[in-house]
């Protein structure tokens, strides 16, 4: 059981089940969609861009309650982050996640509430949902194409 | 009821008369294990299900024994390795009651055996504007395949639907057979309602259409008595993995004429008569579909899991599991919020549910602490999660070791996920 409350701390459950930022941004300037066909998750995270700067960022979808939660709290930490910062934090995160430490260095952007999420380390399977958003993001940012506004 | 409360309420199962499943229990290793400290309690059986001792030691004694390739030498243990085969295939046709051995292929399994039928006959049944007709509750082994020879062939998909019940709509999948229906496949069992399907009188007007049938048995062979014969089916599939046999086996049953008509899937060893550069002819049923070394000690074992099943019988087989679905029903019903998906009048060993606000992803970490196995997600069968408009369920599937006391746990675990994330 205490692998369980780490894995489900009060953090994370009161993101899933109320999740900030759930909503579509109009004028998003990137967006894309994530899929986990192995649970069914399924998010699309919409980001707003001043320069290099993360203006705003949201996220719409359904799924368990560690994407959920991850998506959201990952909604919270970005805004107002550069996007070096964004690339920064998520290798950090990953590396918390996966157990390979949290990646802290001097200088290193603090990973503040996403420490809450150290407990999917002992569940390895779970990984792939904690990741989910993170990894949509960067496809969103990557998919200069699919700027909304354009379609 | 009462024998039924008795038999299965807590513990007391283990003493029934009518069906020792203590004494069973011994048979399969796994089964006694334990899983993060808990004893493990196995309700993942529609995904595999465990092997009983006498599998495991049919496969271990080919091996230390009689290991040897089959129909190719005039050695000693080539001859024992083709019998021990060929002995199996025998028990195969018995077990589904086909009328001849050569009826019975080897294959890799239940995908194996339905894109052999749509790669061969398939591509000679269906053509331009004609249609295959499925049903909503499909594993994704029996859409694919079709979908594919209809984007060859410029076919048609149809798919009968499904009520809320999760039972098909006859009135509807009578409808969809229609002058240009080719071909029929359709599960016996679906994997994620527990739906047993009324398979004969399916058969029966797509019959009166002219219509081919395949019945994608993957569920329906572990549990229930299946008679090809008395089904009519034109082609039957299953994987030896869900029968308490190995992994990498299954089994293809077709008509004779059906078979004999049909050109070869794979080309190779075995499945010729005679090559020259020229021509080659192909050898007789069965051996034309079995091009290649065949998984022969995995067919040794698919035989000694039919031996096993036969042991048991699969009347009490299917008595014992209706009871224990009924007490997992009961039981899972009676936890608030939780609402079981698939429930039809016919249904064998599956409980598929989801529970409000709690993803099934997460049901499944808390009951996998509690060393509970179950399985979690679309299961193979998008189309049917989208018609019941959940994004995946949590599916416990039985298997006839399993015990009252099991479902009395899986209930607990169930409440644990509630208190914990609710
Ligand atoms: C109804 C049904 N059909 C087909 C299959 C595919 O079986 P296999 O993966 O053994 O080929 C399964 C197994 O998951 C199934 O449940």
């Amino acid at each position: 059981m205490s692998d369980l409350r780490g894995l489900y701390q009060e953090v994370i459950l009161d993101h899933s089940k109320r999740p900030r930022n759930f909503r579509a941004l109009e004028d998003a300037d990137y967006h894309a969609e994530g899929y986990n066909p192995l649970c069914g998750d399924r998010i699309t995270i919409y980001v707003k861009l001043e320069n290099d700067r993360i203006s705003d960022v949201s996220f719409q979808g359904s799924g368990c309650a560690i994407s959920t939660s991850s998506a959201s709290l990952l909604t919270e930490t970005l805004k107002g982050k550069t996007l070096g910062e964004a690339e920064a934090l998520f290798e950090r995160f990953h590396a918390l996640v996966t157990g390979k430490g949290n990646g802290d260095k001097p200088g290193a952007v603090p990973l503040g509430k996403l420490e809450v999420f150290s407990g999917v380390a002992e569940f390895p399977v779970r990984v792939k949902c904690a990741t989910l958003a993170w990894h949509t993001l960067r496809s969103a940012l990557a998919g200069e194409a699919k700027a909304v506004s354009t379609e | 009821m009462g024998i039924a409360r008795d038999v299965l309420n807590g513990t007391r199962c283990e003493r029934s008369v009518r069906f020792a499943v203590e004494k069973i229990r011994q048979d399969f290793p796994v089964l006694s294990s334990s899983v993060h400290d808990k004893p493990l309690v196995y309700l993942d059986n529609a995904a595999t299900s465990q092997k009983p001792r006498a599998v495991i030691e049919a496969e271990a004694l080919f091996y230390s024994r009689n290991c040897s390739n089959i129909h190719r030498g005039v050695h000693e243990l080539s001859e024992r390795a083709t019998k021990c085969y060929e002995d199996s295939r025998t028990k195969v046709q018995q077990f589904l009651n086909a009328r001849e051995s050569r009826e019975i292929i080897f294959v890799r399994g239940t995908t194996e055996a339905i894109n052999l039928v749509s790669n061969t006959f398939g591509r000679k049944q269906v053509g331009a504007g004609d249609e295959v007709l499925i049903t909503a509750m499909e594993h994704h082994s029996n859409i694919v395949p079709w979908q594919i020879l209809c984007e060859e062939k410029g076919a048609r998909l149809r798919v009968a639907p499904v009520n809320d019940r999760g039972e098909i709509v006859f009135e509807e999948f009578e409808k969809l057979l229609g002058a240009r229906t080719r071909f029929v496949a359709l599960v016996h069992v679906s994997n994620v309602l527990g739906t047993i399907n009324p398979v004969r009188e399916m058969i029966e007007a797509a019959h009166r259409r002219n219509v081919p049938v395949l019945l994608d048995g993957a569920q329906a062979a572990p549990h229930l008595k299946v008679d090809v014969q008395a089904l009519d089916c034109d082609f039957y599939a299953f994987s030896g993995h869900k029968l308490y046999g190995p992994t990498g086996v299954g089994v293809l049953y077709g008509k004779a004429g059906l078979l004999e008509a049909m050109p070869p899937y794979q080309g190779g060893g075995d499945m010729i008569r005679s090559v020259t550069f020229e021509k080659t002819l192909y050898n007789t049923l069965p051996y034309k579909f079995e091009a290649g070394t065949p998984n022969i000690a995995g067919s040794i074992g698919l035989g000694a899991a039919v031996d096993y099943v036969n042991e048991i019988g699969l009347e009490s087989i299917r008595a014992y599991e209706d009871e224990l679905l009924a007490y997992g029903t009961r039981a899972l019903e009676e936890i608030p919020g939780l609402r079981i998906i698939g429930t039809a009048r016919e249904k064998a060993g599956v409980i598929s549910f989801v529970i409000e606000g709690i993803h099934p992803h997460d049901v499944g970490t808390v009951l996998d602490q509690e060393g509970i196995a179950v399985r979690t997600g679309h299961h193979c069968a998008q189309p049917l999660m989208e018609r019941f408009k959940v994004p995946a369920t949590t599916r416990a599937s039985l298997a006839f070791y399993n015990t009252a006391g099991e479902i009395d746990t899986l209930a607990a675990g169930i409440r644990k996920v509630k208190d914990l994330l609710g």
